[in-house]
């Protein structure tokens, strides 16, 4: 199965260029250090922000109470951490493409992801809003 | 005259102390729900535990402004993935009472 390698192989290049400095140093010119920790701070932004979301996820399944559709409390709780890990992955792969664009002197790299996030979480607080709101009119 | 007037890496310092701090609360929850459940529970709290130390130790220089600054550091990619690894290690753990 050479795709399977193929995409294995990508995963582990990619996953080798975040722990390894070097691979980044090796472009461009080392910017003014401020730049550089702008970047870090973008990414501990990003990083916080995950984990708000799997606070958010921990807390949903143990302190909610059982929501009219069976299994709907778990199900927010599971989408919220998989959301959480994606946000974390997803800053470190972005802090090391910001660091090797402001290395070049290039555009920084652009994304739908911020966006994306953003309408994520408002269908999902619109869903729990619904559930809640079933609950209370028709709890009785 | 001030070099740096903005205070870049003290901000920075403090930015990751915040994180250090969200991170042991998130792995307080975390190890609040794994201790309710079994064997299976400790073994997940035991590797939660794991991950958040993993984590400190990663962020402990940068918190304490030690080392080079910018990009010469692994604490970074080190923090983000027990970050990951602990929202995937609490999937089982929620998953539980479903099954």
């Amino acid at each position: 199965m050479p795709d399977v390698k193929r995409i294995i192989g990508t995963v582990r290049e990619v996953i080798r260029r975040w722990f390894d400095p070097s691979e980044v140093k090796r472009v461009g010119t080392t910017p003014d250090y401020r730049f550089s920790l702008a970047n870090e701070r973008t990414f501990l932004a990003w990083l916080r922000t995950g984990l708000a979301l799997i606070a958010g996820g921990l807390a949903a399944a143990q302190f909610l109470p059982p929501l009219p559709l069976r299994h709907l409390r778990e199900a927010i709780a599971v989408a919220l951490l998989l959301l959480g890990a994606t946000v974390a992955i997803r800053a470190v792969n972005h802090w090391t493409r910001t660091e090797r664009a402001i290395r070049l002197g290039e555009e920084l790299p652009v994304s739908r992801f911020p966006a994306v996030l953003a309408l994520l979480v408002a269908l999902g607080a619109l869903l729990l809003l619904g559930a809640v709101l079933v609950k209370g009119l028709g709890g009785r | 005259m001030t070099r740096d007037p903005g205070r870049q890496p003290e901000r920075t310092r403090l930015a990751w102390r915040r994180t250090g701090l969200t991170m042991t609360v998130v792995a307080g929850l975390a190890l609040r729900l794994a201790l309710t459940g079994g064997v299976t529970g400790a073994v997940l709290a035991a590797a939660v535990v794991l991950l958040w130390a993993g984590a400190l130790v990663a962020l402990w220089g940068r918190a304490a402004g030690r080392g080079p600054l910018g990009v010469d550091t692994r604490s970074l990619p080190s923090v983000a993935l027990a970050t990951a690894g602990v929202a995937l290690l609490s999937v089982p753990l929620v998953l539980r009472g479903v099954w």
